[in-house]
């Protein structure tokens, strides 16, 4: 294992930076502080503004108002080629036309480096891709995984201070894909520079982040590690979009000790309330929920009795999607020491009150996680 | 031989459907045959076969100064159009890259407009806009400057010549950039080009095939000009094909006219040998949308 390399990334702040197109709000004020060095994962569903985020980053989009600083300056106005920022694209942008080698000779020709520095620097670059072998190849003879690997040494053959990385992997397939995540978590532990990753994947932004921002609609909802956005989601589209979870909708009446929901003609129990008038929904991830047949002793405050919709084997345990009396569904994960159930079989779920986590109704999560 | 080498019974069939594709290239090869192919062996066979067997054609044709100086005239002309081509065609078709369908369309109509309009109707235009006496000189007198000279020069014929062709040099231009991929130029500034090093370093390299492709073309076509160059020419700038001309049609010299045609093809061959390692590209359409 490579110690963390030295602190060489540049911090990014951006303040109430904002894109329309002409009445869209691309961004709406987002906000943002990257840490020198960290892993950043912009998340979130197409169209929610990562994207636009990245590009201003970048410096290939304008910013309508807010203000931009990387490593301290503003760059605001300050022209993609004088940015001095790697950036790796979805679509690799390999130039078709040149070989591997020069392909990342490349930021370093226009930066007026000497043929022996610019060899030397190509092949450390290509080696850290474990591309080495190939830099006299062309684009056109590589496989998808190979050419982002290249595209990804040119990105980082110039030392930029900050990598970009727009859904590099979104091409590629699981397995390759699951071995360049580990792949890049390696190089950014050597290189020690700044990552900006953008994904929709929440399992990739999990697997490579030190935190992650979680994009809807324009704006930032939470930031966060990925285990205070699964553990304490801030808003119910995080909770959604982080893992998998089981959403209760029902009549709400709140009192000093707790909320009550009632789902289909049942109350569940939670110890806590949320403050101002807000339509409360609770929040459960599949591993607090219990699964039994109705009528057995409940260790859980709650019960809820539903139907199995489907079962589904996973190897090291079951999933089980539970459709409740509302017309919803519930996710729950047994062990797979516990019992097996069969699609239509009546069941209860139990959970623990404490273990519901509250938060204001947001329709609209509905329709941007489709 | 080993047993378990797979056996294919059908393979015999396979051979005989194997040419029926190109059974489809049938027509279009007859009507070659009969009217380039027969013809082209015809010429050849006069230029030795007339009036006796023999090279005396060629021989005449290489012993006759003015002969050369016309082939060697001809080139340059074909060179000078081509050059124009490029430098008017590459700014329009990357025009017609970035603009929307509606726009696209306009710009499409204006190059093919004129197109539909017949090579002699045009060049008399020309006639009219290029005279002494002509629109573009009273422009320039009535803002000052002296006439210039352009009806009977060199320099007539090649802009009434590059504007004949100048749709065969904007069509593969076009069709070859359409498919260039702008993210690449993107990434290039993002790698530290500003805009005219990423031009020239990745959009210019990518559109070379397209510029290739269409000075082979124009150029191939201008060699054989004879309209334009008879009608806005001057004897100081007769083309080879007018010299054919005179030598079949006034001096009914069938033999020494084929010869010149035969010259001008294996010249013109020699000179696409010679240019076809620059224009030959490594890379394959990878990275392209």
């Amino acid at each position: 294992m490579n110690p963390r390399a030295e602190n060489r990334g540049a911090a990014i702040d951006l303040d109430t930076v904002s894109k329309a197109y002409g009445s869209f709000k691309a961004l709406d004020g987002v906000s943002l502080r990257i840490e020198p060095g960290e892993f950043m994962t912009l998340l979130g569903p197409s169209g929610s503004g990562k994207t636009t985020t990245l590009n201003v980053i970048a410096g290939f989009t304008d910013v309508t108002s807010g203000q931009l600083l990387v490593g301290g300056k503003s760059v605001v106005g300050v022209p993609a080629h004088k940015r001095n920022i790697g950036v790796v694209f979805q679509h690799y942008a390999l130039f078709p036309h040149m070989t591997v080698g020069r392909n990342v000779a490349y930021p370093l020709t226009l930066r007026g480096i000497a043929q022996d520095e610019r060899k030397k620097r190509v092949a450390k670059a290509l080696d850290m891709v474990k591309m080495g072998d190939f830099a006299h190849r062309y684009p056109s003879e590589l496989s998808g995984g190979q050419q982002q690997r290249v595209a990804l040494a040119r990105a980082i053959v110039f030392d930029p201070p900050l990598l970009l990385m727009d859904e590099p992997l979104g091409a590629l397939d699981k397995k390759l894909r699951e071995w360049l995540q580990l792949e890049i978590k390696r190089i950014h532990r050597e290189l020690g520079t700044t990552f900006v990753y953008v994904t929709h994947d929440q399992e990739e932004a999990l697997v490579l982040s030190d935190r992650i921002a979680v994009f809807n609609r324009g704006c930032i909802e939470q930031v966060g590690t990925g285990r205070q956005l699964y553990d304490e989601p801030a808003t119910l589209f995080v909770g959604r979009f982080i893992g998998d979870s089981t959403v209760l909708r029902g009549e709400a009446k709140s009192d000093g000790t707790g909320t009550a929901l009632t789902v289909a003609g049942e109350t569940v129990i939670a110890p806590r309330r949320l403050a101002g008038e807000v339509h409360p929904v609770m929040l459960l991830r599949p591993e607090k929920l219990a699964i039994r047949r109705p009528g057995q002793d409940a260790a859980g405050t709650n019960r809820l009795s539903g139907t199995i919709a489907e079962a589904i084997y996973l190897g090291s345990g079951s999933k089980y999607e539970v459709k409740l009396g509302d017309g919803s569904t519930a996710i729950v994960r047994s062990p797979l020491a516990g019992e097996s159930f069969g699609l239509g079989e009546k069941v209860e779920l139990c959970f623990d009150g404490a273990d519901a986590k509250l938060l204001p109704d947001d329709s609209t999560a509905d329709t941007t996680l489709t | 031989m080993s047993a378990l080498e797979p056996t294919t019974p059908s393979a015999p069939q396979r051979a005989g459907w194997a040419w029926r594709p190109y059974a489809l290239t049938l027509p279009a090869l007859l009507l070659l045959v009969a009217v380039i192919g027969y013809p082209l062996l015809t010429i050849v066979l006069r230029s030795l076969s007339e009036p006796q067997w023999g090279l005396q054609n060629y021989a005449w044709f290489f012993g006759a100064p003015v002969n050369l100086t016309v082939l060697q005239r001809t080139f340059t002309i074909s060179a000078w159009v081509t050059v124009v081509c490029v430098l008017c065609a590459y700014p329009y078709a990357y025009l017609m890259t970035a603009v929307g369908p509606r726009v696209r369309l306009v710009l499409v109509l204006c190059v093919l407009i004129p197109f539909w309009v017949s090579g002699v109707v045009r060049t008399l235009s020309w006639v009219i806009l290029l005279q002494d006496s002509g629109v573009i000189n009273s422009l320039l007198r009535s803002a000052g400057f002296d006439g210039v000279r352009l009806i009977r020069t060199q320099t007539g014929v090649v802009i009434g010549m590059a504007q004949v062709l100048l749709p065969f040099m904007i069509l593969p231009l076009y069709s070859v950039m359409k498919g260039i991929d702008l993210r690449l130029v993107q990434a290039a500034r993002s790698l530290g080009a500003r805009p005219s090093r990423a031009f020239f370093t990745v959009y210019l390299p990518l559109s070379l095939p397209g510029v290739y492709a269409g000075a082979i073309i124009v150029f191939i076509l201008a060699l054989g000009f004879y309209i334009t160059p008879a009608l806005l020419g001057g004897p100081r700038s007769t083309m080879l094909s007018t010299l054919v001309q005179t030598q079949v049609l006034s001096l009914l010299q069938w033999g020494r006219g084929g010869a010149m045609g035969v010259v001008l093809l294996i010249a013109t061959f020699v000179l696409l040998a010679l240019a076809a390692p620059v224009m030959r590209s490594r890379y394959r359409e990878a990275g392209r949308r």
